[in-house]
């Protein structure tokens, strides 16, 4: 008899996805979909999708779904939350969408400390639109909008989400994470999980940022990029806790 | 100790030749199929030497479009 130590989870939908050959969003979305599973939540989960590449996860995901309008995802989230507290309510959702257009309802969703769930793929660039500069591109780093990198006394420096929405009461866990390699998406499944898990232990708002890539727009070949991410954008966003549940009072 | 055997199953018209699983093979046995293309158009990752293969899954690990299966064998098998 052989044992299966790898097969494709039962969490997502048996279609393949859209994206760009290796986009990280492939693995985050198994991630998601795997602790949904592990934790026997997947029959009672619901999924807000955002805009933007990934606006398409409710065609991925094995689970309810619902569309919102680009940044709404947690306001949208946390109507849902309220009606069904018994559910488990995440939103999916990538840097152009969160940390641009929709920062007022992740931070009012956050420091209202709804119980839901934020998955944040964070690739410093706008993927879907055409590789324009987000508010997380890199100082210097070239986009369609800033063709000779990222000028800081132009347009600032990137915004870091984590680190903000730490500074507020209602988070409950935040954690920073990436999936450059296999131990570093074994960590970031951990951390999803326990993020789910914190919110079904009704503790507060859970996010996990999760550092992503962007080879189309960025230039790069797939293992190209997954170097330029630990080279450049680590330093620049630090891994870590960066709320933990056990502080919470 | 009975050495761990492992078998690596591609869903070949997945994948998009992304290439990363090849970075990530602690031996090395993963590779493009330089003299084939899938229906995407793309050259599907591959194993040819699947007896060295250590059935770690860190190449399903690091698949974004869940191209891979991974197995652990048995003695007996």
């Amino acid at each position: 008899m052989a044992e299966m130590v790898f097969q494709r989870t039962k969490g997502l939908q048996d279609r393949p996805f859209h994206y760009c050959p290796g986009c990280t969003h492939g693995i985050i979305h198994r991630l998601v979909a795997e602790a949904l599973v592990e934790l026997d939540v997947l029959d009672k989960a619901i999924g807000v999708a955002p805009v933007g590449c990934s606006v398409f996860a409710y065609d991925y995901f094995n689970c309810d779904m619902q569309e919102a309008a680009h940044g709404r995802a947690p306001a949208v989230a946390t109507g849902i939350k309220r009606v069904h507290p018994d559910k488990v309510v995440f939103s999916y959702q990538g840097d152009g969408d969160l940390a641009s257009i929709g920062t007022a309802e992740i931070v009012h969703a956050a420091m209202r400390g709804e119980k839901i769930t934020t998955i944040f793929v964070n690739n410093a660039i706008y993927g879907m639109t055409g590789g324009q500069m987000a508010p997380t591109t890199l100082v210097g780093q070239k986009a369609t909008t800033s063709p000779f990198g990222r000028d800081k006394d132009h347009a600032g420096s990137p915004i870091r989400i984590s680190e903000m929405l730490a500074t507020l009461d209602g988070p409950a866990y935040i954690e920073r994470v990436t999936v450059t390699t296999p131990a570093h998406v074994r960590k970031a499944k951990r951390a999803i999980k326990k993020a789910f898990q914190t919110q079904i232990e009704g503790k507060g708002f859970t996010m996990v940022e999760v550092l992503s890539t962007c080879p189309t727009n960025w230039g790069l070949t797939p293992v190209e990029a997954l170097r330029w991410l630990e080279e450049n954008m680590i330093p620049y966003y630090p891994l870590g806790v960066y709320k933990a549940p056990e502080e919470v009072k | 100790m009975a050495k761990v055997r492992g078998k690596v199953t591609f869903k070949e018209h997945l994948c998009k030749g992304c290439e990363l699983c090849t970075t990530v093979c602690p031996v090395d046995i993963v590779k493009m199929a330089k003299d084939r293309i899938n229906t995407k158009g793309y050259h599907p990752a591959t194993v040819d030497e699947m007896e060295k293969c250590i059935a770690c899954g860190n190449c399903a690990t690091i698949c974004p479009d869940t191209v891979i299966q991974v197995e652990r064998l048995r003695d007996n098998d």
